[in-house]
């Protein structure tokens, strides 16, 4: 009687199991895709708006231009940025001073509520980028754009925009995820006095006229894709529905994507991608994120890190190898161990001339003045904790090697900046990565005097600002390929910051998906997939 | 037969449920309406702590609201906005003040109103610890009952084995371990997607817990969606809630069965089975729904990793995100959800203590 009851609970829990087997519609034109962070907004202006946001945006909204395709020396296929394409812009002409773009707009494009695309939309679009603030601004100002007065509608389709300067990036930054066209009457409804730009409105409802319509955004748990019918601006994308799930397990997201349930995984840890590169049923792409570094930075206003010979006994000190071995799995490139400080060319990111070599590195710091080494403090960003902290404990166990001894300090992620900005750390390691992938931008943001927030290491130096402005300004190839030369060989030479290696973006997915293109924004283009 | 019954109550109640001159249902609201009101001030503290903590904690949301890229004045303007400026003091009054209006601010990790986060996810965690704790109770009480009443024997060993094991085992390794065996290698439970497979659509939103609201819109599909998703994560859940549930019946039952009247039941040659279940649970009962209480606090709190593993759209996964962003308003509204949910389930198992032990007085 009583082991009745105990057997009728078990049959009970594995009568559960089968009561709900998992329905199989049709996929075919369906893409599944998982991923450990949904995006916060279909705003990419909004305040606060994460990375995961810049990729729906991408395949919501338009923007005038984008760029085109081609492959990686890995197999990989890339966007090309030295080829810009027409997305809302048939076309578009830049005067010979470089100061004025006119761009004619395509005139069967149309938002996803039917109505038209007209230049007006994207002078709404483009004063609100400017005008909002932060990081959409800042965005905005790398292509010398600032001011809504820059922006003038010519006719229904035509917009001029007026720039202080030539500046070789206002092209190629109109097809970053900043400038997207968002239908102005519609979020015009939606403003108010207090939130002129509609950024409440905008922040969870679709003004595009891109690719895909959101069908379902449920923050933190799903966004479903609908293809647009009427997208006018590109070839008309194979899948009808994209659904992106949030799951925050790498561990879940792993066993997905092995049993077949989902079509890809976005943005892998490196060691997931390492495991999974080994499973023959799934395929692993992934390739060095453009002008990104993980790195070691000294602050060279920090005695004795002002002590160019205590930073090359740093240089010789840093475990390289085991670092790329531990903290990247050797997913990515190594920027460590070329042959000479002066580089045969301005390729970027490119190995610097350090390697490993204990003997040197106390040699190094006989010569500077520290024979019995010092104590100093070395920071790390927890919320990168996956590369940060074993390049971190490897670098202290190699330190006490050579009689520096460090504590090390783990900042919390939302505090990171705030420390970035003080430029009190002495001794960290942290990456960096450029959204436009030229060697003078990241230069100028993290060499450069006037000692931006990615400076960490103050690093001020009037020859090398020399350098990187006229690398900046030129328009000749053979002027800007020999200052970018010189530029890496100061680095070289000063040694305030020590490149380790440059980070893959991985993403892992079924034997039938083709077509995955790695983008700047790190994110999923779905307009190109093919299922086969 | 029934006469006997009678006597073996009288026998148990004594003269302790006489007396009584109030109606009962008049006492249950009043003491309803007083445990209600003397919750207040804990809420009130709770209220005060979590925004003092949230304070204290290390993070600057401006910044990191700004971005990468962000200069001090676009910090300053954001930190501006967002009342950051202030000094505690004013800030804690604004919050009193918007909190009194309803207004629990909005979520800087997913751009939502605190309100509309809680609605639509406190009812996931809710649905996941309910049926976690059915499923324990299905287990722990025929294992308690059967330990208390063969004490000692292999049936009471295997039972104290299994919930060692059960309240040893983390749940985030329970969750991977069920994941792993009934996912991955034999493919019976469903994938791991959170309420819903990735095709369903899900039920329209009465209650908030798929189960019931595709109940009432007689949709079985999408009903029994809903539950092969809550399987694996209400078992780890279960597993882990199951050893407190049964030591504790077997200890209730074991001290009931050894009481007199028990004794006198017997004596009487009444029935094991009325025995056991009609006189013993009964009264073994108390102690029972006091650790059910106690244990439905801390699995909503064990909730947070089952959350993770399963992709679970709960309150604590949002909650943990939150606190590593330092999402003050988001951290604030889970901490003083989760005080009104405690007052609230601590109230009903008195309540339900009260109404079925006649022994235990309102005012106590």
């Amino acid at each position: 009687m009583r082991w009745k009851c105990v057997a009728v609970c078990l049959l009970a829990g594995v009568g559960m199991f089968l009561a709900g087997p998992v329905q199989a519609s049709s996929r075919d034109e369906t893409f599944v895709i998982v991923r450990e962070q949904g995006p916060n907004s279909l705003d990419i202006m909004g305040i606060g708006t994460n990375r995961p946001a810049y990729g729906l945006s991408w395949n919501v909204y338009d923007r005038l231009v984008t760029y085109g395709k081609k492959r990686h020396p890995s197999g990989t296929r890339m966007y090309d940025y030295e080829k810009i394409e027409p997305e809302l812009a048939e076309s578009w002409s830049i005067s010979d001073d470089g100061k004025t773009l006119v761009f004619h707009l395509r005139k069967d494009a149309v938002f996803h509520d039917g109505s038209p695309v007209t230049a007006e939309d994207v002078k709404w679009s483009f004063d609100r980028a400017v005008s909002v603030g932060g990081f959409p601004s800042f965005q905005m100002s790398a292509g010398s754009m600032t001011n809504p007065e820059q922006f003038t509608v010519l006719d229904a389709h035509t917009i001029k925009v007026t720039l202080p300067r030539r500046d070789k990036l206002a092209l190629p930054n109109l097809g970053t995820p900043v400038p997207a066209v968002i239908n102005a009457k519609l979020a015009r409804q939606h403003a108010t006095d207090k939130d002129p730009w509609a950024l409440e409105w905008l922040k969870n409802n679709d003004a595009g006229s891109g690719a895909y319509t959101v069908g379902a955004y449920k923050p933190g748990v799903e966004v479903v894709y609908r293809r647009f019918e009427n997208w006018k601006s590109g070839p008309k994308p194979a899948l009808k529905t994209v659904i992106e799930r949030t799951v925050p397990s790498a561990a879940t997201r792993r066993a997905m994507l092995e049993r077949g349930d989902v079509d890809m995984s976005f943005d892998l840890s490196p060691k997931d991608a390492a495991d999974m590169s080994q499973n023959t049923k799934i395929k692993v792409l992934g390739q060095p994120i453009e002008n990104c570094m993980w790195f070691i930075d000294m602050n060279v206003t920090k005695s004795p890190f002002d002590n160019l010979k205590v930073r090359q006994a740093v240089a010789y000190a840093v475990p390289y190898e085991a670092i790329f071995e531990t903290a990247a799995y050797r997913q990515g490139a190594i920027l460590y161990g070329a042959s000479s400080p002066v580089p045969q060319n301005a390729d970027w990111p490119q190995p610097y001339a350090f390697h490993t070599d204990l003997e040197k590195a106390r040699q190094l710091l006989v010569e500077a003045g520290f024979p019995d080494g010092f104590e100093t403090t070395l920071s790390y960003n927890l919320g990168t904790a996956t590369w940060g902290e074993p390049a971190a404990l490897l670098l202290q166990e190699n330190l006490k090697k050579i009689g520096i001894v460090t504590t090390i300090e783990k900042v919390p992620g939302s505090n990171w900046r705030t420390e970035m900005g003080k430029k009190n750390m002495p001794l960290l390691v942290d990456n960096m990565g450029g959204w436009l992938n030229y060697a003078d931008y990241f230069f100028y943001w993290n060499y450069h005097s006037q000692n931006g927030v990615f400076n960490t290491m103050s690093y001020q130096n009037k020859v090398m600002d020399r350098y990187i402005d006229a690398a900046r300004t030129t328009d000749d190839p053979d002027v800007y390929r020999t200052n970018i030369i010189q530029c890496i060989a100061m680095a070289n030479a000063d040694a305030p910051r020590l490149p380790l290696f440059q980070p893959n973006l991985d993403a892992a997915m079924q034997k039938n998906i083709e077509n995955y293109t790695y983008w700047f924004h790190r994110q999923v283009d779905y307009r190109d997939i093919l299922k086969k | 037969m029934i006469s006997s019954k009678n006597r073996v109550l009288r026998v148990k109640k004594g003269g302790l449920a006489g007396g009584a001159a109030l109606s009962k249902e008049r006492a249950v609201a009043r003491f309803i309406i007083k445990r209600l009101l003397a919750a207040l001030p804990n809420l009130a503290g709770v209220l005060l702590f979590t925004f003092v903590l949230a304070r204290a904690l290390p993070g600057d949301p401006a910044s990191y609201l700004a971005g990468p890229a962000a200069d001090p004045a676009a910090i300053e303007e954001i930190r501006r906005n967002l009342g950051l400026d202030r000094s505690v003091p004013e800030q804690l009054l604004l919050y009193v003040r918007d909190i009194a209006r309803g207004d629990w601010g909005t979520s800087w990790a997913t751009g939502q109103p605190i309100t509309t986060e809680i609605i639509t996810r406190l009812p996931a965690s809710l649905e996941l610890t309910i049926f976690g704790l059915l499923l324990a109770t299905l287990f722990a009480l025929p294992m308690g009952i059967i330990s208390a009443i063969r004490p000692g024997a292999a049936i009471d060993h295997f039972c104290r084995v299994l919930a060692t094991l059960g309240v040893s085992l983390p749940t985030f390794f329970t969750g991977l371990l069920l994941l792993y065996v009934f996912y991955y290698l034999l493919g019976w439970a469903p994938m791991p997607m959170g309420r819903l497979p990735a095709f369903a659509l899900s039920p329209e939103p009465l209650t908030g817990f798929y189960l019931l609201d595709s109940l009432f819109a007689a949709d079985g599909e999408t009903f029994c969606a809903a539950l092969s998703q809550l399987v694996l994560p209400g078992l780890t859940l279960a597993i882990f809630a199951t050893a407190p549930l049964a030591r504790m019946t077997r200890a209730a039952m074991l001290a009931v069965l050894s009481s007199d009247f028990i004794r006198t039941a017997r004596a009487f040659n009444l029935p094991d089975r009325q025995i056991v279940f009609g006189y013993a649970f009964r009264n073994a009962m108390g102690p029972v729904l006091t650790t059910l209480g106690m244990v439905f606090s801390f699995t909503l709190g064990a909730n947070v990793l089952v959350e993770k593993v399963f992709s679970w759209p709960g309150i604590g996964s949002f909650a943990l995100e939150a606190l590593l962003i330092s999402d003050y308003a988001a951290v604030q509204g889970f901490v003083l959800t989760m005080g009104m949910l405690y007052v609230l389930v601590n109230l009903a198992i008195d309540v339900i203590l009260v109404i079925s032990d006649p022994r235990i007085r309102m005012d106590a």
